[in-house]
């Protein structure tokens, strides 16, 4: 299936739960709708998602406004879609980790990097920087520290001369 | 202490020298390393000690645990994260210990210099350096040099004598 029969299978199961972003083939969901829509796409046998390939997160640098791309990808049917899940003010997206079991690790650097809250994921903690780390540093916004544990971080160097 | 001691033994089988010296010579002819890399700079160490650089050649044979380790080679990015890492496990070796930071990151951040928030800009803010090999990641070569350097260094030390 290519991209407009996959919007039209969808539409006919849940109408009106998502909209599309058309010159970029992309689906958008709400994190309301977003639990309903991912267990269609991996259950129902039209679709066949059964691998997730990648999920990416972004910063729409309005200091509110975060997202989640999620690329899938039917290896029975070949063919793929791209879903994204924007967030507002801290909104948990709901897990996708008892469907995908990849997106354990997705999900939490999702939340390492950029801060995205996931709702029902077994363990969502910081998957690469200390649990001590204040920040998300791919945020736009982010102030990266003077000083972390005693050494110096900042591009300055003054204090090496 | 070099060929000439060589020639010394030849002839009459005894000779005088410093206990220094002789001290100084074992050590810098089996510097043990330690067996750890951080990043893409380990390659090159491995490439380093296999057959056709061959560390072994200059007494350096790779320790899997500080304890036995005589030498340290910072390999690669000191994340902000390995800092406390690479200090605990400096300070779990025996001394004499030394440290060679290889590669531009372990000198200074490398490419993380100006943008690395997580990056330490150099290994020598946590651990006092011996020798500082360049290159991003240097050739085995430039690791050997910077080995004979360490041993360079070492030959000079009075191991006998208080520190200052």
């Amino acid at each position: 299936m290519n991209f407009a029969d996959i919007v039209k299978f969808i539409e006919t199961k849940t109408a009106g739960k998502f909209s599309i972003i058309e010159e970029r083939e992309v689906i958008l969901v709400s994190p309301a709708n977003w639990a309903e829509i991912s267990t269609l796409l991996k259950n129902e046998s039209e679709l066949d998602f059964d691998y997730l390939m990648c999920i990416s997160s972004y910063d729409k640098g309005d200091n509110k406004t975060y997202g989640v791309a999620y690329n899938f990808f039917s290896l029975k049917k070949q063919h793929y879609l791209e879903v994204r899940v924007d967030t507002e003010d801290g909104t948990a997206i709901p897990s996708v980790t008892s469907l995908w079991q990849t997106a354990n690790w997705h999900e939490r650097e999702a939340y390492d990097m950029m801060g995205i809250q996931f709702e029902g994921h077994p363990n969502l903690k910081r998957i690469l920087l200390s649990d001590d780390w204040e920040g998300y540093p791919l945020r736009k916004n982010f102030k990266e520290p003077d000083y972390y544990h005693g050494m110096p971080v900042p591009k300055d160097k003054s204090y090496w001369e | 202490m070099d060929t000439t001691l060589v020639e010394r033994f030849d002839q009459d089988n005894i000779v005088v020298e410093k206990l220094d010296t002789l001290i100084n010579w074992s050590r810098a002819n089996s510097l043990w390393y330690f067996q750890f890399g951080l990043a893409c700079c380990a390659i090159e160490m491995m490439a380093a000690a296999a057959p056709r650089h061959d560390l072994d050649r200059f007494g350096a044979i790779p320790r899997a645990t500080p304890r036995q380790s005589d030498v340290m080679i910072v390999a690669g990015t000191v994340t902000l994260k390995m800092a406390e890492r690479v200090k605990r496990l400096f300070e779990q070796m025996a001394d004499p210990k030394y440290v060679i930071s290889m590669g531009s990151c372990s000198n200074s951040g490398g490419p993380y210099w100006q943008y690395g928030y997580n990056v330490l800009k150099g290994v020598d803010l946590v651990v006092p350096v011996d020798v500082y090999v360049p290159g991003c990641p240097p050739r085995p070569e430039a690791l050997l040099q910077g080995l004979l350097e360490l041993q360079k260094k070492i030959k000079t030390e009075t191991p006998l004598r208080k520190q200052v």
